[in-house]
């Protein structure tokens, strides 16, 4: 027995102490990762984000040197009061602060970086970066933030946010604290711009010192710049769009037909760009998003789906010349309106009567556009059939559906078809007579600016566009096949020119009488969309809104425009306005009808806006008078800026 | 004759390629511990994995000469030499040098010599020598306190040069007193005192008295023929509970703070997180470290040389004290276990090799060699794993030192020396 008590205890030790092991390095590790191994310095070198630069080569979008304090909370040794307090005193925090700001990060991840405080101004970081070392777990990350060299284009420019958790669980990429494209052109063309981050893997020692490259350097990367772009916007016509759209809501979009490059696209109440870069983005984005009465962060140009109204009866003409149930000089009788038997089934304006398709194109006539409807619908035995027929040829303009290009944001818009109505009525228990609405553009159609001036630049070049795009170029690479190769419509060219020809006399003789620019040939076509809102579970009807959609010149058009101001009741009051000095400076690059000019800058439809929240009965439509303000082109302040509306539930 | 001169060199081999292992891999892993940059030449002395190279060289000089001595010569000179080395420890008080606090050291030009490290050979042998006489039995109060006096006197020597970890691995010759006859009762006695004093500072003294009384009565119950008085019960129920005040009395006011520290994390007692935290940055730091190495190496290591954070120097004395942490880094579950196992082999065999021997002297020395390497082996890995609290002593062959080093191999091979020899005795 004495002999075995040494024996024994040996065994024992050694039993014991393989277990320890087996739980210290294999039960309780996982595989080696560089990324876990709190001995080596990860050192993220972030390239230059790609500039952004307007189809003149105007510089728009910039970089700025930034400077984020980050922390590594495991590797954080527990500050004394002395240096706590000296801390607190440089990143200009309270202690307070410190650990709560500690505590978020920790909840996070313990091992991962999070940013402790995010962009320090220069002079803070050459303060504390000689002190750095003495305060475990943080270091300095340098970042570029950008630098909008204008104040315009905010919803075309886009910005950058920091990636949230969501980000980095789906992209390796991004780690705590990078920043990514939010909107616009930032988010559509991220992976183009942002390049690619090097990383240095470096050797700390105990004191926190780097004492040289991890495997001689071996498993470091560079980082790769991220590529300039220039983008298709004019940003002197963009600028001039976002006056005109002061003091309304609405959208501009204007795309040149040749390419289908984008010119401009206006939304209002807009902001400047410049507020969401740096520490007070997250403030100013939450006030902007918040704002459900302008919703500024609402793109009016892209997100806006309404009923297009009369613009739309061009496309009914130019279905009805292919499905070859019209002639262009056929005439149809308007007394006010169209009507089925005895039943009004449509009002109509005062005009001259019987008209023909030109006539009826100028005069907007709703009882020429139902009947032509009729004729395309009961074409058909089956209802359904024609209204197939009738959408796919309305879908080929590009409306009914995203437009599949490179805008961070859109919507489909709404072009029905058979089964639609199926769905609605029930199997063919329906007929045209109950969905004349489409005929003039209203009832279930709806379509984005965007949509209507494609539809425009797709008439403008007789049966075909280019998918409307932002990108003009990229720096050393080419931009996507789709943008050079034209879509065809599915109406044959010989029937666009009676139509184009319609739409040149709006100008001429018809609605946009009043608008014409000396010397440009503009053709376009007013509209005015009724629209509602419910207040207090009230479906109450508001003023019409303005829409104006027009390409110019009649021949090889250089621009095509949708123009649509909410509450600007009919088509050429607001819109038509708009888009004809636009059209204007585009093209001859300065004002000549400084009267409209005049009239878009000294008119405001702010009390408009201000009815349904008043909380008090409001006249609409013809009833109002317009609100008449001074001259506010000098003003400097957006309005989105000045203005304390909180959001009110409708 | 040629039947007697071959047998003269009829040596343990697989002690000796067991000691060569592990003094080959403790140098391979005292060159990464030690390292800075490039290693450009192997043999630089001004590093300390070249210094460590001349070590070893030295050492097979030392193990020459040690096999070359007549087995006998240890045995009677055993006395001279534990006086030597005992006078070597006296001469600090006067000659010696401190370092890191402890006065241990001589120095002899740029060269330190730590004579406690020889000092546990010749102690060996001086026990060996006493408990071997004839005239010696272990079983009596006199001899008893005669060889208690041959390791007191080292120990006491050692604890006074501020060196408390040297000074626990004398308690290793319980195991040989105990294997040449000590009575059961002093290990009855030992482990209880272990039980006691733990369990004292863990959960404090009522409950210690409570457990201990319990266990006491059981006893008491168990032994339903000589039960013998229960006054008998009563003062070892006294002793015990006075002991465990004793041991909490002195873990607050007889032990410096650091030592206090250290076992108050070991047995987990501080609460407070602050004061926590900042034992983290102090007596716990180095354990923290040097777990956290040996924990992020994994199955199989970082590879040699590859280890980030011995690299990076993290765990401080590294090359000494926390070698082992090196093996788990870089050579992964695979070297710390080959390690552990190396060690265990190594302590049996000798352990096997003592009790086949035939002189008393020769058995005794072999427990001692075993007995010290163990207790060695335990302390040091138990502590650099956090099972036990933090000892500063080196890990046997493996651990940067010369004296380390050297102390070492004399212990072991003067027994393989005797080991060699055993079939001439007779």
């Amino acid at each position: 027995m004495r002999k075995l008590l040494l024996l024994t205890t040996v065994i024992l030790v050694g039993l014991v102490f393989i277990a320890r092991l087996f739980y210290l390095q294999v039960y309780n590790n996982s595989a080696y990762d560089i990324f876990e191994d709190t001995a080596i310095r990860k050192e993220f070198n972030y390239p230059k984000r790609g500039y952004v630069y307007d189809r003149n080569g105007k510089l728009l979008v910039a970089n700025q040197p930034s400077y984020d304090v980050m922390v590594i909370p495991r590797e954080v040794s527990p500050l004394d009061s002395l240096e706590l307090n000296e801390f607190c005193q440089l990143l200009k925090i309270t202690q307070d602060e410190y650990y709560t700001k500690l505590a978020r990060a920790k909840n996070y991840s313990p091992r991962l970086p999070s940013p402790f405080v995010p962009q320090l101004s220069k002079k803070d970081y050459a303060v504390l970066q000689e002190k750095m070392r003495k305060f475990e777990g943080f270091y300095i990350q340098k970042r570029s933030l950008r630098s909008y060299q204008t104040t315009i284009g905010a919803n075309v420019l886009g910005d950058l946010g920091e990636v949230n958790r969501n980000i980095i669980k789906n992209d390796a990429y991004y780690t705590l604290g990078d920043l990514i494209g939010k909107q616009g052109i930032e988010k559509t063309y991220e992976k183009t711009l942002r390049g690619v981050k090097g990383i240095k893997f470096i050797q700390k020692d105990r004191f926190n010192k780097n004492i040289g490259p991890f495997k001689e350097g071996t498993l470091d990367t560079l980082p790769q710049p991220g590529k300039d772009v220039t983008i298709t916007i004019d940003s002197d016509l963009q600028a001039y769009g976002e006056l005109l759209m002061k003091h309304k809501r609405g959208g501009i979009v204007a795309i040149d037909p040749s390419s289908g490059e984008i010119l401009a696209m206006v939304t209002g109440p807009s902001y400047n760009p410049n507020l969401l870069v740096g520490r007070e983005r997250n403030k100013n984005f939450s006030r902007l998003f918040l704002d459900k009465v302008n919703k500024p962060t609402f793109d009016r140009g892209l997100q806006a789906q309404y009923p297009p109204g009369s613009p739309f009866k061009v496309i009914n003409a130019l279905i009805g010349l292919q499905e070859g149930v019209v002639e262009t000089d056929d005439k149809v009788t308007c007394r006010m309106g169209y009507y089925y038997g005895s039943r009004k089934l449509t009002g109509c304006h005062h005009h001259r009567s019987p008209v023909d398709m030109n006539a009826g194109i100028a005069q907007s006539c709703n009882a020429y556009f139902v009947n032509v409807y009729r004729r395309i619908i009961d074409k058909y035995d089956d209802a359904g059939v024609g209204m197939n027929t009738w959408a796919n040829h309305a879908k080929s303009f590009g409306l009914g559906n995203f437009l599949n290009n490179d805008l961070s944001v859109g919507q489909p818009g709404r072009i029905p078809d058979g089964d639609y109505y199926d769905r609605a009525y029930g199997d063919n228990r329906w007929g045209s007579t109950y969905i004349v609405s489409n005929a003039i553009g209203q009832g279930e159609v709806e379509a984005t600016p965007i949509q209507l001036a494609n539809m425009a630049a797709a008439i403008g070049n007789r049966g075909y566009y280019y998918t409307p795009h932002i990108i003009k170029n990229i720096e050393g690479d080419t931009i996507p096949k789709k943008y050079k190769t034209p879509n065809y419509t599915t109406i044959d060219k010989r029937h666009f020119e009676p139509v184009v020809q319609g739409m040149f006399d709006v100008y001429n003789e018809g609605t946009a009488k009043s608008l014409r620019v000396p010397g440009i040939d503009i053709c376009g076509k007013t509209g005015t969309a009724e629209n509602f809102v419910r207040i207090d579970s009230v479906k109450t009807q508001l003023t019409d809104h303005s829409i104006f959609v027009a390409f110019a010149p009649k021949d090889n058009p250089k621009i095509a425009i949708a123009v649509f101001v909410e509450n600007g009741y009919w088509g050429s009051r607001f819109a038509g306005r708009m888009a004809s000095l636009m059209i204007e400076k585009h093209i001859n690059g300065e004002i000549t009808r400084t009267d409209l000019e005049n009239w878009i800058l000294t008119h405001s439809l702010e009390n408009e806006y201000k009815k349904p929240y008043s909380g008090e009965p409001f006249k609409i439509n013809g009833q109002t008078s317009l609100q008449v303000i001074d001259n506010y082109a000098t003003e400097e302040n957006h309005p989105v800026e000045n203005q304390n509306t909180s959001a009110i539930k409708l | 004759m040629l039947r007697e001169n071959q047998r003269r060199f009829k040596f343990d081999w697989i002690t000796i390629i067991l000691f060569l292992l592990l003094v080959g891999f403790g140098y391979l892993n005292i060159l990464s511990a030690s390292h800075v940059g490039e290693v450009t030449d192997y043999f630089d002395t001004s590093q300390l994995y070249g210094k460590h190279l001349m070590f070893i060289g030295l050492t097979i000089v030392l193990i020459i000469l040690i096999l070359s001595f007549e087995a006998k010569f240890y045995e009677q000179f055993a006395s001279i030499i534990y006086l030597v080395a005992m006078l070597a420890l006296i001469g600090l008080f006067i000659f010696g040098k401190e370092v890191n606090g402890a006065r241990s050291w001589y120095g002899i030009g740029s060269m330190t010599i730590q004579p406690s490290e020889f000092a546990k050979f010749a102690t060996a042998l001086a026990v060996a020598k006493y408990v071997s006489d004839l005239q010696t039995n272990m079983q009596t109060i006199k001899d008893q306190l005669r060889v208690a006096a041959i390791i007191f006197i080292p120990a006491l020597l050692i604890l006074l040069q501020n060196d408390a970890g040297s000074t626990i691995v004398y308690l290793a010759f319980f195991f040989v007193f105990y294997r040449e006859g000590l009575q059961q009762v002093y290990l009855i006695i030992a482990l209880s005192l272990i039980v006691l004093a733990v369990l004292a500072l863990k959960f404090g003294i009522l409950i210690t008295a409570i457990i201990a009384a319990l266990a006491i009565a059981s006893v008491y119950f168990f032994r339903k023929k000589k039960r013998g008085s229960i006054l008998q019960y009563m003062i070892v129920l006294l002793v015990s509970v006075s002991f465990s005040y004793g041991v909490k009395l002195f873990y607050e006011h007889g032990l410096k703070t650091h030592q206090q520290n250290r076992i108050s994390l070991w047995l987990r007692l501080e609460k407070d997180p602050a004061k926590l935290e900042r034992m983290k940055k102090a007596e716990a730091y180095n354990l923290i470290q040097s777990e956290q190495a040996i924990s992020s190496g994994g199955v199989s290591g970082k590879g040699f040389l590859q280890g980030t954070r011995t690299t990076g120097k993290f765990v401080p004395e590294q090359h000494t004290d926390y070698i082992f942490s090196t093996v788990g880094e870089e050579w992964g579950f695979m070297g710390t276990s080959f390690v552990v196992i190396a060690f265990v082999f190594l302590i049996i065999r000798i352990l096997f090799l003592a009790e086949a021997q035939k002189s008393q002297f020769s058995r005794v020395y072999g427990y001692g060699v075993a007995a010290i390497l163990f207790v060695h082996f335990t302390i040091n890995i138990g502590m650099v794993m956090g099972l036990i609290p933090t000892v500063g002593i080196p890990l046997p062959f493996f651990s940067y030192g010369g004296s380390g080093l050297w102390g070492f191999t004399i212990l072991l091979f003067i027994f393989v020396k005797l080991d060699s020899n055993k079939i001439n005795e007779w």
